[in-house]
Formats: C-alpha cells, structure tokens, sequence
C-alpha cells in the first residue's frame, strides 16, 4: 500500500537509546562500530554441501540463570545443537519486552528450521554446535576476545558458512 | 554481532545476519544482511509460525549464494501487525521524561553504593 511519510518507517536504534539514555541523564552517548568498509568472501562450494553454523545473542539457560533470574557472567559458550534448546536466557538482554516475547526459540535461534533445510538437501548439514556470543559494551573484547574464539570452534566443527541472529 | 560475522569474514567464512535493528548492523558494515522490520526480539519470524522462520531463514540462505558484493542487505515481506511497538519503544516525551530522570539518578546512587562496597 503506497504511503507517505516525512520520517523513516524503521526505528534507528542508535537515535531512539542516545536520546533515552540522555534522559536519563548519561551525557556521554554510546560509540557504535562504525566501518567504511566491509569484508566478503563467496561461498567455496555449493550450499548443498556446506555445513552451516549459527550463532546467538542470547544466554544458556541452567538450574542458577533460572532460580537467580539473571547471568552473573554472560559467558561465551558453544552448545549442541541437536537437539536444539528449547529454552534460552534473554531477559537481560536489549529487545522489546512489551511487544514480544522469547519463548519460541526459533523465533530468534531457528536451529529447527535449519535442520529442516539441512533434512531437504538445501544445505549439506547443520553444524554440530552452535554459538553464544554474549552482547558486550565493550567492542574491544567483542573483536579481541569474541570473535577469534568463535572462528576456532567454527573451524573445529568444519563450519562452511555461517548465520548470526541477534536479538 | 556484526563485529563477529565481520572477523569470520576477515578469516574466509561467509555469514549472514539477521536482524531487525537496521542502523545498528549497517553502521558497522557486515557482508549480508537479512533485515526483518519487527520489535527487537524475533528477527527469524514470529514466535510459533514455522513457515514465517523457514522463510526468513531460506532468505538468509539464499543470500549466501547469491550476494555478490558487500553490504547487501534484504528486506523480507513480513509485517508485525499494528505499528504501536515502532513509538513506544524506548519513548521519550513529555509523559515520561521526569520518570526517566528520575530513574536515572537512582541507577547512578546504586551503582555508587555497589562500588563502595567493592
């Protein structure tokens, strides 16, 4: 249905928390990663016979993140993944808590549906383990810390290609 | 995230995000993007509708064959439903903005508190 408008129709995040957390009186607004540039690499063979990966935002759910009702540590993780969880910790986490709700995990962490892909020959395969990568203020340990370690599991796993869901 | 997919690119693994914070992933600048226009919180499909999710993700792996070049993001069909969610989120105005100042300066006293007791 054609509309018009004199403001974009998708929410910018980065405008909607500056403005919230300076009412808040944070006068010192959060930096986001930002890049000129950005790399690419194909796929190096075809999908059918790639086994694919995927990673989280959101936390582990055990008997203490139930009973303590939050993470003491948001932790780095890799989990089996089939069978895929059918419950996963996301209450500390940034998403809208008013209008949704997390408790389909493939809402946000479709391994079923991936599964199901991999079932239909789409892909080769799903990977073994999937990835817990938690939401850091700090971009340097995301990049530092983070990131290089996800590679390794990606690369102990035979993961060909990847996808990262963030709440 | 976007800081992540960019490391595997760096290190020879295609990725796909998907997500529904728009500016967040293309500020930093990831190789593909599947962007869903949804609340924070489902950006694979609504909870409990299988075929919205394989759709989503087929997008996703349909972008791995198919973008050829950096920063492609793709936009899927769907709708949440009513728009309420896109003003109310993180709402500032004349409504609220005592309560978030107040709330603000508790936050900071506890905070204080908590490191004094370190």
């Amino acid at each position: 249905m054609k509309q018009r408008r004199a403001y974009r129709s998708y929410v910018s995040y980065i405008d909607r928390s500056r403005e919230y957390y300076s009412a808040q009186g944070y006068s010192q607004p959060y930096s986001w990663a930002c890049h000129d540039d950005a790399p690419f690499v194909p796929l190096k063979k075809p999908l059918s016979r790639c086994r694919v990966g995927m990673v989280t935002t959101a936390g582990k759910m055990n008997a203490e993140v139930e009973k303590e009702g939050r993470r003491k540590v948001k932790e780095l993780y890799a989990m089996e993944s089939n069978p895929a969880p059918t419950r996963m910790f996301t209450a500390d986490l940034f998403w809208d808590k008013v209008a949704t709700h997390t408790d389909d995990v493939d809402s946000f962490l479709p391994l079923n549906r991936l599964a199901e892909y991999a079932a239909g020959g789409r892909i080769g395969s799903v990977s073994p383990r999937f990835y817990g990568v938690p939401t850091d203020y700090s971009q340097g340990k995301t990049s530092l810390r983070d990131a290089p370690k996800i590679l390794e599991w990606c690369r102990e796993d035979g993961v060909d290609a990847m996808l990262l869901s963030a709440l | 995230m976007s800081l992540v997919s960019r490391h595997l690119e760096e290190n020879g693994v295609p990725t796909v995000i998907l997500g529904s914070a728009r500016d967040i992933v293309e500020e930093c600048g990831v190789a593909r993007f599947v962007f869903t226009d949804f609340p924070l919180g489902n950006p694979c499909g609504k909870p409990w509708d299988a075929e919205m999710q394989r759709s989503i993700v087929g997008t996703a792996l349909d972008l791995l064959e198919k973008a050829w070049i950096a920063r492609t993001t793709v936009q899927t069909p769907f709708r949440w439903g009513d728009d309420k969610w896109r003003d109310d989120f993180m709402k500032v105005d004349a409504s609220n903005r005592e309560a978030l100042a107040r709330a603000g300066e508790e936050r900071r006293r506890l905070q204080a508190e908590a490191k004094k007791r370190k």
